[in-house]
């Protein structure tokens, strides 16, 4: 007011100031206040080693559990008999294992994107989610690498994928897609495992130091490889983690660049487009996002985390899939236009057939999980309630795996010529690999719940208001 | 302990602080003061932290680039290798040594090299893994990973001298100031 009766040349009008900021523009906070460096410690590492699992852990563990049993079933099927006991013949020569693949591959990509794409652009709320959305992105890529492993036929040939000097001869054609594939995933899955190991070893050695076993000390004191916080040992661990974020970021986007040549660089109505990599990268971000909804809601209730997981996270990731879902529906909607604008009688004949053929009730349940359902996210509302979070995200689980089909299947089963035309729907053992899939990525999911601080906590520590500390001037 | 000769004396003096802006303030302190063997414990990064007990410069950043450069030329020397020199496979009448299509693989490479350098430099420039330090032998120490926050001034620091680093501690109102035994 003072300030206002010397200068009053710059008069701001009294209702602008006087009016209070409106609730709804206020940001809700990122972590919940009347926290401190002990109480983020023991609240998160107590989760791990004092606490009893809650009893939705117990059904998350055994259902986990009975999926990986599922899965050996399938597994040891295939093995002995050859993947003539899935759906695939004459002319969908590829299903389920590549449908699976990709999908799985895409949710994985929200890890990646959480922990280093949102590091480099300083979004610090990433922080009470990356370490879960990195083990989701593992967890991922480990069921998704099953089907590439297993769709050979002979698994136990399966290090011919790479290049090793043999007695045979022999190279890998490394100008083929299929060959990018190989280094592309590897790569992603190591370089994933690096960053979240990285990320682990402070918090590693809290839990070392907070351990009341014998066997609990020198576990996380082996693995948390004799950290002991020194300043020096920081200064190279953030550099190393920002290089390593930097690192990963284009090589998340390129992952699915390339898990999109598999199919762009055909010559297949449906699949040689242009689009396709940014179409694929968009389309993993959104599965990601959704997945990582799916996990969080129900994990930060189960574990009391409201306070570190707050509604402002949740909102944020329900934005992202809002944003994401509509650049997939975009790429639905060039999808259609190119097929006309080409010209070509092929191209026009695939989309249509998508459409109207015999799989349009894939297609149209496909506009209303990722056309209509993210729409919700406009709405504040849905944005802040855990139940329509959860709805959203289920839609676009489902909507991102009837993407893939409608994408894969459709595209093939109606060949150049009628007369091989024809109809692709998975057996048995290819549901039951799905469910053995994701049995695993439940089963090492709750693994991980129980064995290791799901919440960064050194990170967490940083974004409390009494970890600023500034040198004076000297 | 146990392993070899014991050492004489400590290997350092250990103050104990409670949040963030001391030990910056006490870090600052002792490096004016002259000391030059120190090392600063803290549960997360403190900014200018590294700084404060005269640690500036990283040779990481080297590491990793000369890594990614050799993850690059190697996956492009692969493909180059296999695919025109040692097996060169005919497919549909296209080029043999086609760039482009090498492409991705050069770039996985790089990207995969490069990660390895960043972990693993970063680990071999701290020393770790190392299960044992000195500083374990303090009990206080386990909250090093939880909610305080250690200044260490070491034994062979020039002007170390029990006394006066005792004195000089007390002068930066620590919690507690102990001895840290080998």
């Amino acid at each position: 007011m003072a300030e206002k009766d010397q200068h009053p040349q710059h008069e701001i009008r009294p209702t602008t100031q006087a009016a209070p900021i409106p609730a709804r523009f206020i940001p809700s906070p990122m972590l919940e206040p009347g926290h401190n460096f002990a109480s983020v410690t023991d609240h998160i590492s107590s989760i791990v080693l004092r606490r009893k699992m809650p009893l939705g852990w117990m059904v998350l563990f055994f259902a986990g559990l009975m999926g990986v049993g599922i899965l050996g079933l399938t597994v040891t099927k295939l093995v002995f008999v050859g993947v003539g006991i899935w759906g695939i013949n004459h002319p969908v020569g590829w299903g389920f294992d590549i449908l699976n693949f990709v999908w799985w591959i895409g949710i994985g990509h929200a890890g990646t994107l959480i922990s280093a794409i949102l590091l480099l652009l300083r979004q610090e709320w990433r922080t009470s989610i990356n370490r879960f959305a990195e083990a989701m992105t593992l967890f991922a890529v480990a069921a998704a690498g099953l089907y590439p492993a297993l769709h050979t036929g002979r698994p136990w040939y399966d290090f011919w994928l790479f290049p090793y000097p043999n007695t045979m001869g022999i190279w890998p054609q490394f100008k083929s897609p299929l060959m990018w594939d190989v280094f592309a995933v590897s790569t992603y899955a190591t370089v994933s495992l690096l960053f979240w190991y990285v990320g682990l070893v402070p918090d590693l050695a809290t839990l070392r130091d907070r351990s009341r076993s014998k066997v609990g000390r020198f576990v996380y004191g082996m693995m948390s490889l004799g950290w002991r916080g020194s300043a020096k040992h920081w200064h190279r661990y953030e550099h190393a983690y920002l290089l390593l974020a930097g690192l990963s970021t284009p090589l998340v986007l390129s992952v699915h660049t390339i898990v999109s040549f598999d199919f762009a660089v055909s010559q297949l109505p449906g699949w040689h487009a242009t689009f396709f990599p940014p179409y694929f990268v968009a389309g993993a971000v959104y599965a990601g996002f959704a997945m990582v909804l799916t996990l969080a809601i129900p994990a930060r209730k189960l574990f009391k985390l409201e306070d570190f997981i707050t509604m402002r996270h949740l909102e944020n990731m329900g934005k992202v899939m809002m944003a994401t879902g509509m650049m997939v529906f975009y790429s639905y909607i060039m999808e259609a236009f190119f097929s006309f604008y080409s010209g070509n009688t092929f191209e026009r004949f695939m989309w249509t057939n998508r459409v109207t053929g015999p799989y349009w009730k894939m297609y149209a349940l496909l506009i209303v999980c990722n056309g209509l359902a993210p729409q919700l996210m406009w709405f504040k509302r849905c944005r802040t309630s855990t139940t329509w979070l959860m709805i959203g995200a289920m839609f676009s689980n489902l909507g991102m795996w009837l993407e893939r089909f409608v994408i894969i299947p459709t595209s093939l089963h109606r060949d150049f010529l009628p007369s091989s035309w024809g109809m692709y729907h998975g057996t048995i053992w290819d549901w039951g690999m799905y469910i053995g899939s994701m049995g695993l990525f439940c089963f090492l999911l709750a693994l991980f719940l129980k064995f290791l601080p799901m919440i960064s906590i050194f990170e967490v520590r940083t974004m409390l208001p009494e970890a600023q500390a500034h040198a004076e001037e000297h | 302990m146990g392993i070899g000769k014991p050492l004489e004396g400590t290997y350092g003096i250990m103050a104990e602080f409670n949040d963030p802006q001391s030990l910056l303030d006490a870090a600052n302190a002792a490096r004016e003061a002259g000391y030059k063997e120190l090392d600063a414990y803290s549960p997360f990064p403190i900014h200018g932290l590294s700084d404060a007990i005269g640690f500036g410069h990283t040779k990481l950043s080297g590491i990793i680039l000369a890594m990614g450069l050799l993850g690059g030329f190697s996956g492009y020397f692969m493909c180059w290798y296999a695919n025109v020199i040692t097996y060169p496979l005919n497919i549909g009448g296209k080029p043999f040594s086609p760039w482009p299509a090498w492409v991705p693989i050069t770039f996985e490479c790089t990207i995969l090299f490069a990660a390895f350098g960043a972990v693993l430099g970063m680990l071999a420039l701290n020393g770790l893994p190392m299960p044992y330090h000195p500083v374990f032998n303090v009990k206080r120490f386990e909250n090093a990973s939880r909610d305080r926050f250690f200044l260490v001034i070491q034994s062979r620091d020039p002007k170390f001298d029990v006394d006066s680093v005792y004195k000089f501690m007390d002068t930066l109102k620590p919690r507690e100031v102990v001895d840290v035994p080998w």
